[in-house]
């Protein structure tokens, strides 16, 4: 997809606004006959960036295939608050099965379209961070090696939120967890450890991966539009903050999330078959104690003593920010 | 046709005449077999149409036959032993989302001590699990229960084990008699699901269910296998009209006819069982058998009818509920509930131990001296035992139990008899 470079932003958010946009570029959701695939009514909490990553995702796939989308799920905060019986906030076919088979359930779906000869129907399988970097990580290889056609969608908030904030190996360092308090000389999840997921997709060489985060929803919206242009595998992990968890405030998950982008902390690239291709640039560069000062489950670092391990985070942020390229002029 | 063959290429001629749209596999002694014929089947395009998916790991397995059996397709798998249990989870989703997967067991026995042979203990772990669960007696029994158990499966929406022993009829040459593809197809209709993924009329499939709920939902599936006791034997019928031979069901009483002493049993051991109840009825003794077809449902009616006359019953298990002795003496005793007779568990052939016709007759004479312990472990070597027990409480480092037996016993080799 040819990108334009689009300099009219609303003043001091950097979000493009759709009526600064000609009509093909505007977001899905200016659309009045959005998909809506997850409707309102559902039960996450306020200020949900899971809630709010999976309705565009979905909703820029089903745009992408004229509506031919099932999904599965994974176990997790975003099946339950969907899905609470008798009712479903789900306007596409969707099944949830297990906490960590999403990925597999999903080729198997993906298997018996090709034998009906629908295989114009596309395939997701979503989960959050838990069921897919843990639980759910020996499915997803199995899916990436096989190249099955399935676009997986990890809502990445960095713990196990459903159960009650505990760690993941998508906890960040330092992050105070349910199982990583904030006590003792290390206080929160320890420094060295974790997996990067996508890094790890990537290395499956499979046709498309990509990161993306709720703070820009435009390049959320493009790189799942993206990935369904591909057959066989794909993965998209996006970022989504999650106020209970991260203790930081409903109306500050868009905030939140932009800090953990400009900051570096979460870069935002692209890579196709086995290649990183693109990042999207820093546009302003934030601290990363901007971004952790705004949750409470980093409170700690900003304690007397908490130096030493606030420099480290922030040493991180600046070798992703070399390793991902992510400084420079950029769309 | 009728063919010399091995059960586990028996078998996968038969899945591959029930026209399966999706397979799914990952290696397990001694299920592997089969998955290898259809592999091949499918690969040489002589099962056209089938997707045979080679996963990671056995949770993977039936989860990928979960999503191919919700989107609308027949879909087939096997395991046996540490791969049943690992996927346990996915053993409940199945059958919680009414999904007729068909799955072969291989049966194996469990570890620790890891062993490849044959006993009940992996199928009797999921015994609960709300699958159906049939048992083979025969090669040509395991193939015609595979072309049952999908028309089963289907007519009630519920997933079907057909559990076959591994080794002594996965791995046996024997004679059977492969139908055509025209006789399965008049008895197999083509799939249609209960419920499909489907986005020209979105559903919603394993959404969360609270107490207001659950229990008329576990409810459904028990009720499920109730309706299954009514078409079990009638499709067992079908077939025999169809096909000429009788194959399933729920119970096959052998020789019962004024038995005083009946022994109740599963699988392929009926076979012998029903050579010694033939050399003992030539001596006189009154004694028959009853085989187990379906130990889920359970037939309760079937087997009270077919054990109520008798003065007492033996329970042959390939398995053991350890700390209480025998699993299907549970379900027994449950249909011989206000009968007076003696019962007796026995425990036999745990890891491949071959009962042998020798050991069975000593047994039921014994029972029908009323002889018997409540328990008794067949040829349980007792010495070995003693020294064991004696050894452990000599010693608090003793070390690991297997190894120390294995070393007593002075011999690595395989001495299954």
């Amino acid at each position: 997809m040819e990108m334009q470079t689009v300099r009219f932003y609303q003043t001091g958010t950097f979000t493009v606004g759709n009526r600064l946009l000609a009509p093909h570029e505007r977001s899905v959701q200016a659309e009045a006959q959005r998909a809506n695939a997850l409707t309102s009514g559902h039960r996450a909490c306020q200020g949900c960036g899971e809630a709010l990553g999976a309705r565009y995702a979905i909703d820029a796939a089903m745009r992408a295939t004229g509506g031919k989308i099932v999904a599965v799920n994974a176990t997790g905060c975003l099946e339950v608050f969907s899905t609470p019986y008798p009712e479903t906030s789900w306007q596409i076919p969707w099944i949830h099965s297990l906490f960590g088979n999403a990925a597999a359930v999903a080729s198997g779906v993906a298997a018996a379209m090709r034998r009906k000869g629908t295989d114009d129907v596309r395939v997701i399988a979503q989960g959050g961070d838990g069921g897919t970097t843990d639980i759910g990580f020996g499915c997803l290889s199995g899916m990436f090696e096989r190249n099955d056609d399935v676009l997986y969608l990890c809502y990445d908030n960095e713990a196990y939120m459903n159960t009650g904030v505990q760690r993941s190996s998508a906890t960040p360092p330092a992050a105070r967890t349910a199982t990583t308090p904030a006590m003792g000389p290390e206080p929160g999840n320890v420094f060295g450890t974790g997996k990067n997921v996508p890094l790890i997709a990537v290395a499956h060489q499979i046709p498309y991966v990509a990161t993306a985060s709720v703070a820009n929803l435009r390049d959320l919206e493009y790189k799942v539009t993206r990935a369904m242009e591909f057959r066989g595998a794909r993965y998209v992990h996006i970022h989504v903050p999650c106020p209970l968890g991260w203790g930081s405030a409903p109306a500050d998950t868009i905030k939140v999330a932009r800090a953990a982008v400009e900051s570096g902390l979460f870069p935002l690239f692209e890579a196709v078959n086995g290649e990183i291709v693109s990042s999207t640039k820093i546009r302003r560069r934030t601290p990363t104690a901007d971004y952790l000062r705004l949750q409470k489950r980093f409170a700690h670092l900003f304690q007397p003593g908490g130096e030493a391990r606030l420099a480290h985070i922030q040493a991180i942020a600046e070798r992703n920010i070399v390793k991902f390229g992510l400084e420079g002029t950029g769309a | 046709m009728l063919k010399q063959t091995e059960g586990s290429h028996a078998i996968a001629e038969s899945v591959a005449l029930c026209r399966p749209k999706v397979i799914c596999a990952y290696p397990i002694t001694p299920q592997t077999h089969i998955v290898e014929g259809l592999g091949e089947m499918v690969k040489a395009g002589e099962l056209a149409d089938c997707e045979f998916i080679n996963v990671e790991s056995e949770f993977a397995a039936l989860s990928v036959a979960i999503g191919s059996s919700a989107a609308g397709v027949r879909t087939y798998t096997a395991t046996s032993s540490q791969g049943l249990l690992f996927m346990a989870e996915a053993v409940y989703n199945a059958s919680g989302l009414g999904l007729p997967i068909v799955m072969t067991i291989g049966n194996r026995a469990i570890g620790a001590p890891i062993n490849i042979w044959n006993d009940h203990s992996d199928s009797m772990s999921m015994r609960d699990a709300g699958w159906i669960q049939l048992y083979a007696e025969t090669n040509q029994e395991a193939l015609d229960l595979h072309i049952q158990a999908f028309r089963l499966a289907e007519e009630l929406s519920c997933p079907v084990m057909v559990c076959m022993d591994g080794f002594i009829l996965t791995h046996a040459y024997e004679r059977v008699d492969v139908p055509s593809q025209s006789e399965v197809d008049a008895f197999l209709p083509p799939f249609e699901p209960r419920q499909v993924l489907d986005p020209a009329e979105p559903v919603t499939i394993g959404a969360m269910v609270g107490p207001e709920a659950f229990t008329e939902v576990r409810y459904l599936a028990h009720h499920k296998q109730m309706r299954a006791l009514e078409r079990i034997p009638a499709l067992a019928a079908e077939f025999e009209r169809r096909f000429g031979r009788a194959s399933g069901g729920l119970i096959r009483p052998y020789r019962t006819e004024g038995a005083e002493t009946i022994v109740v049993a599963l699988g392929s051991v009926n076979g012998t069982i029903q050579e010694v109840v033939d050399e003992m009825r030539e001596a006189g003794v009154a004694i028959g058998s009853v085989a187990i077809t379906s130990f889920r449902p359970f037939p309760l009616a079937a087997l009270r009818e077919a054990l109520m006359h008798a003065k007492r019953v033996v329970v042959l298990e390939k398995c053991l509920a350890v700390g209480l002795g025998g699993i299907v003496s549970d379900g027994v005793r449950k249909a011989l509930s206000g009968i007076q007779l003696n019962g007796y568990t026995v425990v036999a052939g745990l890891g491949g131990r071959a009962i042998t016709r020798a050991s069975l007759k000593r047994l039921f004479e014994e029972a029908g001296r009323d002889a018997l312990e409540a328990v008794t472990f067949l040829d349980l070597n007792t010495d070995l035992v003693a020294h064991e027990l004696d050894r452990e409480a000599g010693t608090r480092r003793s070390g690991p139990t297997a190894e120390a037996l294995l070393k007593r016993l002075g011999t690595v080799s395989a001495r299954i008899g």
